[in-house]
């Protein structure tokens, strides 16, 4: 019998992953040793730390290009891009994770299983809040980028596991409406742990198809089939559906507005932009590499996803009277427009939706840090009304705010409309025209509700009940400042990042 | 074929010829940025920008001057304006004959403008936001004719005419300013839109937009695209100088402040389509249906100014009715082709002189008279306005063509090649049509003259004590007098050879219908016979109203119901044509459109019953919607949905 064999590991690969769980693991350290009053400072200034090591690893590691430690993890531009991605806004969401100006304390509370109305809960409402949120963030962008960079179906499994449950608890971390966000985070949880299990059932189909769970063998299996094809498609099904959960697509979606809307506003700008990058980066590998020799067969159904979801979100986005709802229901939509990048299945189609990915995490985290700005004495002031002639009393919030709704819709100039340029312009090359015109007339409709809050802030009369706009702290200037820019920059001189999304557009298998 | 159009690049001081355009705009800028701040200086800031470009213009012609035969030209590449697919537009300057006459035109007539414009906007509250404007349009003039591509000179076109409707419009508050504003606008847009086409066509044609490339080309067009592109040319050159069918607009631009009478709607801007037409000559050249239609339009416009002008009482509005006559002139010159584009081009600058000189003039008489526009009503002002009187006395003689004046110089051999076509009924029809033109112009000159300043005096009530204006409205118009006087015999001498390489030269003696001696003797003769009948019947004045007149006296004083027709032809119809389309948009597109929202809101709320908020029902939703794309893959693998 052969002795065990440890693979051979390229650690300088796996080396930014490695750093944020190395960080995460010192985090927790932190908390026992640090004094409290100093550990906010320093858990930040350590995420922030670890989050900037990590993405100069990328960076040095950009021309990487190999399937390391037995075939679990791959390395490759698709990689390297969007874990970059992924550090750069996750960096940007612990800006915003980080912010305690605006409200006394921080978003956060310390303890989410307190009962809601307990003495106990009224006496956290005002103590400082946790700082364990930082190595739980960090938790979760560690697992991120292991799930961009799985190359067997077990370890983005593991990976999404890794990454999930850290967002659980931050969801019911939030200092206000405590209820709602308990609420959110049980839902999510439930509903979470129910699709993995889709993901893991179909991983066993798929192992009993092909006899293993490397993304390569599976895609040999698939051009050679040896066995029943019903358990390579019921597979396929499967961990479509659990990738599919967590992208927000219709019928999966139905957990997105709750949670979006109870959970803490940075830790909803966190999954909007980092969850959203990270399951469609699996999703773009698991379709690409394993699954590229059944396109004709899963092209069909997940084109008609698309456009449910690209329809489910648009209209019921119409009738939303909360503005984080308003905003979950648009990204559900904008899942909808990636999925048709997706579909388009060629090089295009993986580096428009990598552009597409960026540009909407930037404008997705401003419009949440905006949101975290309306408040009144019961924290923020998400109904849509209190929001009528904001513009008059903040013109220049409203008009940042004018400025990325106009993104949200598409208009020129912006990278709202360079990066559904790319998507769609993607899907007509790769033969999906049908998908585009679904997209072209839903992104229409999707215009009225961002119009009307324009409308809303700018020609209504602000009322008694209009909030004040607390004054934006360093960071979330900063946060705001940035997404502004980047969405500006990729709207004006998209050409760096597409041609940077170019050369990164190729798997290794 | 004849020889190919050729530009030197530009060198040693004249590669800095991009400074013309430049200080004039970094003025306007700089009083528009600086608002009330720079009230105090601002005006003069605006007149030593002008008159720097004027000095520079100067040195950069003494220096073409100095180059060698064949090679005074200057052309300077900037930067690459707009590159898209085959379109490929430099930021051109070009500094060649045509243009030098020009940019010394532009901005020696402008300078004297400005400088008297100082004494006339004295006690305007908004005098620096004039001075800002008026920066801007001779920084957007000299674009126009220093551009070494037709899209240059679009641009230098569409700023001339921003400018244009900014100052007609400069007292915005007054209806009819507002009104002529907008007049004036919708007309250019007329034109502009033909130029653009124009333009367009080029592009598509020729594959460029560059002067050099587009005259090289033309030998290569069918006669029929020679003939559309030039109509199209031609009518924004007719929108730009108000000629016939698009000269309503320019007597209302009147309406603006007088220095803007004199410079931008006399003297350089309404001229820029005999510039646009000299600078084309290549293609106009090459057609001769085309130069009929340039002919008939010249000839039409100026028996149309001379028979309006006649019955006119506003001073301005005579002016302004002359004004669109003389262009005729030059229309005709530019239209008869051959050497008579240099005539045109001679006319264009002694007419520059004269014209802004008489506006000048009346804006002077005005300023004594608070602002009376109406000849019925001045009289005897030759003894309270000595200078003005005499000026204007200078401008009258030379546009009416009295030996040695200007305009004896500039407009007679115009009428004399007119005479020279080689058609002998066009030779007639438009001999003749010049001549009784030359005659007329004498005529409602002379009116003009007379009862401005002899006679006796029919002042209103309120208005005793005319006055001569300040000296820095005077000396102007002793310039401008000076240049009047001698302007026609060194221009009509030097001119036409010095823009040879550019327009075609003379082609030696040319035998007309008439000899050349008979016609200089019968214009003198209509001339004086014009001027005579005038002084003739208004030496005792006129009466106080209009009276009683004829059909054709009637008709001309109201434009020959041109006003009337274009409001028959095109304001109702348009009218009509927007209260249908608001019709349909109300009943039709908002239907729909209100349908479709009415559907997508209904659907959106019963959708949102869907989001119970139960984690079962969401389960259940997931559910079911996994056992449907499980389903729908094993649906297609077995080939149930193929």
């Amino acid at each position: 019998m052969e002795p065990l064999k440890l693979p051979p590991i390229e650690y300088g690969a796996l080396l930014p992953m490695l750093i944020l769980f190395g960080a995460a693991c010192a985090g927790i350290v932190v908390e026992i040793v640090v004094p409290k009053r100093a550990r906010n400072v320093v858990q930040l200034v350590l995420a922030l730390l670890a989050v900037t090591a990590s993405l100069t690893a990328v960076v040095l590691a950009r021309d990487v290009r190999t399937v390391t430690i037995g075939g679990a993890v791959a390395v490759d531009g698709p990689t390297l891009f969007l874990q970059g991605a992924i550090l750069v806004l996750g960096g940007v969401s612990l800006l915003l994770i980080g912010e305690r100006s605006i409200e006394r304390g921080g978003a956060f509370v310390a303890q989410a299983a307190v009962t809601v109305g307990s003495q106990k809960d009224t006496r956290q409402a005002t103590s400082p809040g946790a700082t364990e949120v930082y190595p739980l963030s960090v938790f979760a962008l560690g697992g991120m980028l292991l799930f961009v960079a799985a190359n067997d179906l077990l370890t983005m499994f593991v990976a999404l596991e890794v990454f999930s449950l850290p967002l659980y608890l931050l969801c019911a971390l939030a200092r206000r409406r405590r209820l709602l966000s308990q609420e959110a985070a049980l839902k999510y949880f439930l509903l979470g742990s129910y699709a993995s299990a889709f993901f893991l059932f179909g991983v066993a189909f798929i192992y009993g198809f092909s006899g293993g769970i490397q993304l390569s063998v599976v895609h040999e299996a698939v051009a050679n089939p040896q066995r029943s094809e019903v358990l390579l498609f019921v597979g396929l099904a499967m961990i479509a559906i659990g990738l599919l959960f967590k992208a927000a697509l219709a019928p999966f979606h139905v957990w997105t507005p709750d949670v979006y809307q109870g959970a803490p506003t940075p830790i909803t700008a966190f999954m909007a932009a980092c969850t959203k990058v990270a399951a469609f980066g699996a999703l773009l590998r698991v379709l690409y590499v394993a699954f590229e020799g059944v396109r004709w067969n899963f092209q069909p159904v997940l084109g008609v996803i698309a456009i449910l979801t690209m329809f489910v979100g648009a209209i019921l986005a119409v009738t939303q009277t909360d503005l984080k709802r308003l905003l979950a229901y648009s990204s559900i939509a904008n899942a909808g427009y990636l999925l048709v990048g997706v579909l388009a299945l060629n090089e295009s189609g993986l580096s428009g939706t990598m552009f597409y990915l960026v540009a909407y995490g930037f404008s997705i985290l401003a419009a949440f840090a905006i949101i975290s700005l309306v408040r009144d004495s019961d924290g923020e002031a998400t109904h849509l009304s209190r929001w009528a002639g904001i513009g008059r009393k903040s013109p220049l919030l409203a008009g940042v705010f004018t400025f990325i709704l106009l993104t949200f819709a598409g208009i020129p100039l912006t990278s709202g409309f360079t990066s559904k340029f790319a998507v769609f312009g993607a899907a007509v090359e790769g033969g999906q025209t049908w998908l585009v015109v679904f997209g072209v007339i839903s992104s229409m409709l999707l215009a009225f509700p961002y119009l009307r809050v324009v409308v809303l802030m700018w020609l209504s009369e602000p009322g008694e009940t209009t909030p004040a706009v607390s004054i934006p702290g360093f960071l979330t200037s900063a946060v705001l400042a940035l997404g502004v820019i980047v969405t500006v920059a990729l709207g004006v001189v998209p050409a760096p990042l597409i041609d940077l999304t170019r050369e990164a557009a190729e798997f290794v298998r | 074929m004849e020889q190919t159009v050729e530009f030197a690049p530009a060198a040693g001081v004249l590669s800095n010829i991009w400074l013309l355009v430049a200080i004039p705009l970094a003025s306007a800028v700089i009083l528009l940025l600086l608002g009330k701040r720079a009230d105090k200086w601002g005006h003069w800031l605006g007149v030593a920008s002008v008159a720097t470009s004027f000095v520079l213009g100067l040195i950069f012609f003494l220096n073409l001057a100095g180059l060698e035969d064949g090679r005074r030209s200057a052309e300077l590449s900037l930067w690459d304006f707009i590159v898209v697919g085959e379109l490929k537009v430099d930021f051109g300057l070009l500094f060649d004959p045509l243009a030098g006459v020009f940019v010394l035109l532009i901005t020696g007539v402008g300078s004297l403008i400005h400088l008297y414009a100082v004494g006339y906007m004295e006690h305007d509250p908004g005098r620096r936001r004039f001075f800002a404007y008026f920066n801007l349009f001779v920084s957007a003039m000299l674009l126009l004719v220093l551009g070494n591509n037709y899209v240059m000179l679009y641009f230098g076109w569409e700023g001339v005419g921003l400018a244009s409707y900014l100052l007609i419009s400069f007292w915005y508050t007054k209806p009819s300013a507002a009104t002529a504003g907008k007049k004036a606008f919708l007309m250019n847009r007329v034109g502009d839109a033909g130029l653009a086409i124009g333009i367009f066509l080029m592009f598509t044609e020729l594959g460029s937009t560059q002067y050099a490339d587009v005259f090289n080309g033309v030998d290569s067009l069918a006669a029929g695209t020679i003939l559309i592109m030039g109509i199209l040319l031609l009518l924004g050159a007719c929108g730009k100088s108000g000629q016939f069918p698009l000269q309503a607009w320019l007597p209302d631009a009147m309406e603006g402040p007088t220095p803007v009478s004199a410079l931008i709607h006399a003297a350089t801007m309404v001229t820029a389509g005999v510039y646009l037409i000299a600078r084309s000559n290549p293609i106009f050249s090459a057609n001769a249906t085309l130069q009929l239609i340039v002919v008939s339009i010249g000839a039409v416009t100026l028996l149309i100014g001379c028979l309006i002008g006649s019955a006119k009482d506003d001073i301005k509005r005579v002016l302004a009715w002359s004004t669109v006559s003389q262009i005729g002139y030059m229309f005709l010159g530019v239209g008869l082709g051959g050497g008579a584009y240099a005539l045109a081009i001679v006319h264009l600058l002694a007419h520059g002189f004269f014209k802004a000189n008489m506006f000048l003039g009346a804006g002077s008489v005005m300023h004594g008279m608070h602002d009376q526009v109406d000849i019925r009503r001045f009289g005897g002002l030759s003894k309270h306005m000595k200078i003005t009187w005499l000026t204007f006395g200078t401008g009258w003689l030379a546009i009416i063509g009295i030996p040695p004046l200007s305009g004896y110089f500039s407009k007679e051999p115009i009428i004399a090649a007119a005479f020279e076509r080689e058609v002998v009924w066009e030779a007639w029809v438009f001999g003749l049509a010049a001549l009784i033109g030359a005659g007329l112009t004498a005529f409602y000159m002379t009116r003009l003259f007379v009862l401005t300043f002899h006679g006796p005096a029919r002042w209103t009530e309120d208005n005793q004590h005319p006055h001569e204006s300040p000296a820095i409205m005077t000396i102007p118009l002793i310039l401008l007098a000076i240049g009047s006087v001698g302007a026609g015999f060194l221009l009509s001498t030097s001119v036409p050879d010095w823009l040879t390489p550019v327009l075609p030269a003379a082609e030696g003696e040319a035998h007309g219908v008439l000899s050349h001696t008979v016609i200089t003797i019968l214009s003198l003769l209509v001339t004086v016979l014009g001027a005579g009948l005038a002084w003739a019947i208004f030496r005792k004045g006129t009466a106080l109203e209009p009276q009683p007149a004829g059909v054709l006296v009637t008709a001309a004083r109201r434009n020959l119901y041109t006003d009337a027709f274009n409001e028959a032809v095109f304001e109702r119809p348009g009218i009509y044509l927007t209260r249908a389309l608001v019709f349909l948009d109300n009943k039709g597109i908002d239907g729909l459109v209100n349908g479709i929202a009415a559907g997508v809101g209904g659907g959106s709320s019963r959708l949102r019953r869907f989001q119970t908020g139960f984690v079962r029902s969401y389960a259940m939703s997931i559910l079911t919607g996994a056992m449907l794309v499980v389903g729908a893959f094993l649906a297609i693998q077995l080939g149930w949905l193929a």
